[in-house]
């Protein structure tokens, strides 16, 4: 079975947001890039199930959307373990335009599973993995916390408000993963790196496909006040603020 | 233009969300001129559905012939046929699990425009544009929704309950689509009885700065004491102090309560991305420059043993007053 994980190329999550031309667009200038970390989630788990023979996951792509800027990320994610990588050579300004470019990549390479991190830590959109079952007509499973085989169906833990549900699916299907899908992520080790060099990268041109939504404008939260601090002797003075100024008790 | 609200259950009753849900779609409706359309899918008694009236919905259309339990594609179809039958521009639901599994589905099938966890009515409904945060909220994005029809989701906590009086009709909705689910429940494993962190209205939280998983003790009974949840950083639910269900933070639970406790936080940028929408931040944590400081409302430098067993005796005390 072959596994395709499809990956976002985000601004690392320590990143200090800036925004620029009148606040229309994302400052990307000195900003450090990463694979999504829930799609980095996903990536490891899916390296997991191919190392474990008795799963016979024979190969494991990832795909981005993104301009030849992303394909350090790509290059990661490789480094990491995955055998392929496919660039789709587009800006991703959408989510139904990004999940349109990745259902065509999954539907012309016979992947028994598509793996989406639940979201991406930029724009939080919580979409394109659900976008793309909905656009090839496959079934979907959402906040997936743990995920094995037996032959060609997959038994999935899914997590729902106030507990978890064992769910069974037959390939092919998308799942759309969260914390506890896997281990730590993997370090890309020194042998990894050198490898990926060498592992094939295809840039792929993009498909015709709308845009539903655009941002028009962006702003940074309203500054808090400053903490109020009150002395470690003095926890009756805590308790007096919150109940008679900030009213929450 | 009516707007269509899907309203969960949960074992067969609403809880405070459904509500806000359903005020949240009666505010939107007033910008669109119709009315709220609530739809239920599974077994609900008839009390509760009518009783979303309360909230704003005039009419609740009940699908009680469908399966109670979730696939994905089953409910798509079900939520878009509805959708068809009152002719909805405008489908709010919850930025939650089901929320987040449904709607781009229901995105791709009406071609509407989703906005995921938005947590104000939109600006404007002709287009759709409306606020939502944007860099596990560092910012806020204004979004345009460039389709005829739009799906909102609502992230949890972050619009008040209003009722505005009434009583729905309920009608029963018999959906007319493909019931053959792809995915087959297994087994549900619950939470036995505790309240639902992402539910809570208090929340008392500890981080690696509680020293070890023995400590939890005090954490547990000021919760219980407030009526609040239980939550705790990364580390400790990755060094397994604590269940991973418990995580907040930016790759586990986000959530926004009226009021959340920390001890023994430091405040890690991920680990205020999940938190940082609480309406009140208490932190106590022995370092005087750890970042919790700066998103806190109310601090105390100190040790979180010592400072807990104080604070529940004061707060012990004033509530007997």
């Amino acid at each position: 079975m072959r596994i395709l994980v499809c990956i976002s190329n985000v601004p690392d999550t320590t990143t200090k947001v800036k925004f620029s031309n009148g606040n229309t667009s994302f400052d990307d200038s000195g900003v450090q890039w990463i694979i999504n970390p829930w799609d980095e989630l996903a990536l490891t788990r899916a390296m997991e199930l191919k190392e474990d023979t008795s799963n016979t996951v024979s190969n494991v792509t990832v795909v981005t959307v993104g301009p030849v800027t992303a394909e350090p990320t790509l290059r990661k994610a490789l480094a990491i373990g995955a055998d392929d990588a496919i660039r789709v050579d587009a800006v991703s300004s959408d989510a139904f335009f990004v999940a349109s470019q990745l259902a065509a990549v999954a539907a012309g390479g016979d992947f028994g599973v598509i793996l989406c991190g639940i979201e991406s830590s930029d724009y939080n959109g919580s979409a394109v993995g659900g976008m793309i079952s909905e656009i090839m007509g496959i079934p979907s499973v959402s906040a997936v916390s743990g995920l094995s085989f037996e032959g060609d169906t997959a038994a999935i833990t899914r997590d729902i408000d106030g507990g978890k549900e064992e769910v069974s699916v037959p390939a092919p299907f998308v799942a759309i993963v969260q914390k506890g899908i896997a281990k730590e992520p993997r370090i890309a080790a020194m042998r990894g790196i050198m490898m990926a060099r060498k592992k094939p990268l295809q840039v792929v041109t993009a498909v015709d496909a709308e845009t539903f939504t655009s941002y028009r404008a962006f702003a940074m939260p309203e500054p808090k006040a400053p903490c109020k601090m009150v002395d470690a002797d003095n926890v009756k003075e805590l308790v007096n603020l919150l109940q008679n100024e900030a009213k929450v008790l | 233009m009516s707007v269509l609200v899907y309203t969960e259950n949960w074992d067969g009753t609403f809880k405070k969300l459904s509500y806000e849900l359903v005020s949240y779609a009666k505010h939107v409706a007033t910008l669109t001129g119709g009315g709220v359309t609530a739809l239920s899918i599974g077994t609900v008694d008839r009390d509760e559905l009518s009783n979303l009236g309360k909230y704003g919905a005039s009419l609740v259309l009940s699908a009680d012939g469908a399966p109670s339990g979730l696939d994905n594609q089953v409910y798509t179809s079900i939520i878009a046929a509805a959708m068809e039958k009152c002719g909805a521009k405008v489908l709010v639901m919850a930025h939650n699990n089901a929320g987040k599994a449904l709607a781009p589905r229901l995105s791709v099938r009406l071609k509407a425009g989703l906005a995921a966890g938005v947590t104000a009515v939109p600006e404007s409904v002709s287009p759709v544009v409306v606020n939502k945060k944007v860099f596990s909220g560092k910012a806020f994005g204004k979004v345009e929704i460039k389709t005829e029809k739009a799906i909102l989701t609502l992230s949890q906590n972050s619009f008040e309950v209003s009722e505005t009086g009434g009583i729905a009709t309920v009608e029963a909705f018999n959906p007319g689509v493909d019931l053959t689910a792809g995915t087959t429940i297994k087994d549900v494993q619950k939470q036995g009885g505790k309240l639902l962190l992402t539910d809570a209205e208090i929340v008392v939280s500890g981080g690696r700065g509680m020293k070890s998983p023995d400590n939890w003790a005090p954490i547990e009974e000021l919760a219980d004491l407030l009526g609040g949840a239980t939550a705790c950083s990364r580390p400790v639910s990755d060094e397994g102090w604590r269940p991973h269900h418990e995580h907040t933070g930016q790759t586990g639970k986000i959530i926004a309560p009226n009021l959340y406790l920390a001890f023994g936080i430091s405040g890690a940028i991920q680990h205020l991305a999940g938190v940082s929408s609480s309406k009140c931040i208490v932190a106590v944590n022995t370092d005087k420059d750890a970042p919790i400081f700066e998103a806190a409302d109310y601090g105390i430098v100190g040790d979180a043993l010592k400072v807990l067993p104080q604070l529940i005796s004061e707060i012990r005390a004033a509530k007997a007053q």
